[in-house]
């Protein structure tokens, strides 16, 4: 891009005046599409298969079968909710890049509570328990970052970061303390002859993360969309020192904000220890804290467009599994699918936002 | 009592990656590039010198060629963290993406492609080998000077590195000298600091960020390189090199984007992360040791808040650090 001839350059940037709704939907679904089209040149490349095939074995990976869509359905259901929890956080310029930690300490506070509770009090109240110190425990870790950012303005991209890795050691003594057996470094499955603070099945196992996930949907959408704290948080957002000007106490907004993004996290946790996996490993987050930044991102903070992008983001994995799966090759394929089509959607916003504007003369191509 | 001739060694094997990617990281954010994209860079900057190395070894049988054995995955490692610069630069220099997602969508896929390749090289080479371990290569680059050995526990701590961890310190230092001493530094830190008026002095901000966050991308990319080829005596295993890109990152403010500070600040970094090694824990308390694993991590958060709390002006980060300039933007 950085062809800028001697005299007059070949083009400029110009910034564009608001788009059509409609052309704009136009270059995203462009963008996407360009990046459906390298991911099958990249597949082709490694695989050798033709790239209607890719496409198909991308499909088939992610609804091949009502349990593998039920699968995608609950993955989409927990990414969006790790990205409606770091939402409002951005919205303030907050960056939480801690979702991984808030989540893995409130699975932390689940299983403790299923492990260290289950002869003491019923099972209802267990889960009781679990949702409270979930949500406390994720909202704590928010809190720390927050607290030091209102006070004195610490980096919270790293200080989040730190955090992660703090929550991830924790667990890490957690599983050793725990382990079934000794010596085999992980905690096995929990009170599998009891299912003591497995949370209930709704229909069937998938459907209450799924409704949990919508429930949190409209919850953030209403909040940033219709109550003060949202509108506060957008203030804040765009400057705090408007912010101070009409009167908002930004640091207020900054550690409220971060207790309810990390106490959402907190939830997914529950959700993945004592709904999915009911169990806890180190990985159990297996990055969402961080993919969820992208999908948050790129579905320009509004929740409704984040379905769609989490859906983009679990369908594009889950189907660069099956054919990792299929030929052999190493599950990390999925990684760079994902970051193939993230790098072609944020790129495209460029050409939403600014025009080349081209040298006016003789068209003379060099 | 920990052995200290057998600590300190140890120590700056594991900060010299952590040295490499601040280093680079350090010369990015001068302009104005907060790069998360690291941890993903230094993943790409191994795997490159691994592709590289792997074929030259499969190629050959009986000796390596010294000269070929360093110069083929150290060119590799710099081209393919180049590349990845280039990329970052590209979307978020020429394109004006937000810095702080792309750098993340870089890690996820720089990590990707580490993986990918180390779990899958074999099988696309259809080699017959059990598993990438590089040793011949990598005795070239963990060949220790001559006098190691016979100069006892000096030359244990001083002496008994490879040629890449020397590498690392002048090139810190001369980084160092770069932005205090001369005119590019000057220049440097002028379009970190406020590009419209490094613009409005005719310096090219494009290019000077560009080149910034490439040349940074490319020492990070060698940190990755160090730690495959030396520490690891050549041995690709995924996920190995963890999450020693975040520490580097953060080291850019414990260093406050001081270079040389940096040297001795990495060792102490790598003295964190293998201390739990050495702390005693007794048999029935190995739990401990996930404990001692969190130092690194406590000691970079207090750091932060500390730095953060004295809020002196020459502490701070470059001023446009992490927004992206548009010259009809004003």
């Amino acid at each position: 891009m950085n062809k800028s001839a001697l005299k007059e350059p070949l083009f400029h940037v110009v910034k564009r005046d608001e788009m059509k709704k409609q052309q704009e939907w136009l270059i995203r679904g462009g963008s996407i599409l360009l990046a459906l089209i390298i991911c099958a040149v990249i597949t082709t490349i490694f695989t050798g298969d033709n790239p209607l095939a890719v496409y198909k074995s991308i499909f088939m990976g992610a609804f091949g079968s009502s349990r593998k869509a039920w699968i995608t359905l609950q993955n989409i259901s927990i990414l969006l909710i790790i990205s409606l929890a770091l939402t409002p956080a951005f919205r303030m310029q907050f960056w939480n890049i801690g979702g991984e930690g808030q989540v893995m300490i409130g699975g932390l506070a689940s299983a403790v509570c299923m492990i260290c509770l289950k002869n003491v009090v019923p099972n209802a109240l267990i889960i009781v328990f679990m949702i409270l110190s979930s949500m406390a425990a994720g909202a704590l870790w928010g809190f720390i970052p927050a607290f030091f950012k209102a006070k004195w303005n610490t980096n919270e991209t790293l200080s989040t970061l730190m955090m992660n890795y703090i929550a991830i050691q924790l667990v890490a003594y957690f599983i050793i303390v725990w382990e079934v057996p000794k010596g085999s470094g992980k905690i096995g499955i929990i009170n599998q002859d009891t299912n003591i603070g497995w949370l209930p099945e709704i229909g069937n196992k998938y459907w209450l993360t799924i409704i949990v996930a919508i429930v949190i949907t409209l919850f953030i959408y209403i909040y940033q969309k219709y109550t003060k704290h949202g509108y506060e948080i957008s203030v804040v957002g765009e400057s705090k020192n408007t912010a101070r000007y009409v009167g908002i106490n930004v640091e207020k907004v900054i550690i409220r904000t971060m207790l309810l993004s990390g106490a959402i996290c907190g939830i997914a946790g529950m959700l993945l220890v004592g709904g999915v996996n009911h169990t806890i490993t180190t990985t159990i987050a297996d990055g969402q804290g961080f993919t969820a930044v992208m999908v948050s991102w790129l579905a320009k903070f509004n929740p409704i467009t984040m379905i769609a992008t989490s859906f983009l983001i679990v369908f594009m994995d889950r189907g660069a599994s099956e054919i990792s799966t299929a030929f052999g090759l190493n599950q990390s394929f999925a990684d760079i699918l994902t970051g193939v089509l993230l790098f072609c959607i944020i790129g495209c916003e460029f050409f939403i936002r600014y025009k080349l504007s081209f040298r006016k003369k003789e068209k003379e191509e060099k | 009592m920990i052995n200290l001739v057998a600590f300190i060694p140890r120590a700056v094997q594991q900060g010299i990656p952590l040295l490499l990617g601040s280093t680079g990281e350090t010369i990015t954010e001068k302009s104005g590039n907060l790069n998360l994209g690291i941890p993903g860079i230094m993943y790409v900057g191994a795997i490159s010198g691994v592709i590289g190395s792997f074929f030259y070894e499969q190629s050959t049988t009986g000796a390596l060629n010294g000269f070929l054995a360093i110069m083929i995955p150290l060119l590799c490692s710099l081209v393919g963290s180049a590349l990845m610069g280039l990329l970052y630069c590209f979307l978020t220099v020429s394109l004006r993406a937000n810095q702080n997602v792309i750098g993340l969508a870089m890690t996820t896929f720089g990590v990707g492609i580490g993986n990918f390749f180390g779990g899958s090289l074999i099988k696309l080479a259809n080699a017959d080998v059990p598993s990438i371990a590089l040793s011949r290569t990598s005795a070239y680059f963990s060949k220790v000077l001559p006098w190691a050995s016979s100069t006892g526990w000096f030359g244990k701590i001083f002496l008994s590195y490879g040629f890449l961890a020397y590498l690392a310190i002048i090139i810190s230092l001369y980084a160092s000298y770069l932005f205090k001493h001369t005119r590019v530094g000057l220049h440097l830190r002028a379009v970190g600091e406020n590009p419209a008026t490094a613009d409005a002095a005719g310096i090219n901000v494009t290019l000077y960020k560009y080149v910034a966050t490439i040349v940074g991308s490319m020492i990070a990319g060698l940190g990755g390189l160090y730690y495959v080829m030396d520490y690891a005596c050549g041995v690709w295993s995924n996920d190995a090199f963890g999450d020693r890109g975040w520490l580097a990152i953060a080291l850019v403010i414990f260093t406050i984007w001081k270079p040389d500070i940096g040297i001795l600040s990495s060792f102490l970094f790598g003295g964190l992360y293998i201390l739990y090694l050495y702390l005693p824990t007794g048999m029935d308390h190995m739990e401990l040791k996930e404990l001692y694993k969190m130092l690194p991590y406590i000691v970079t958060l207090i750091v932060l808040v500390f730095t953060s709390m004295r809020n002196k002006r020459e502490n701070q980060p470059p001023e446009s650090l992490g927004t992206n300039y548009f010259r009809e933007e004003r």
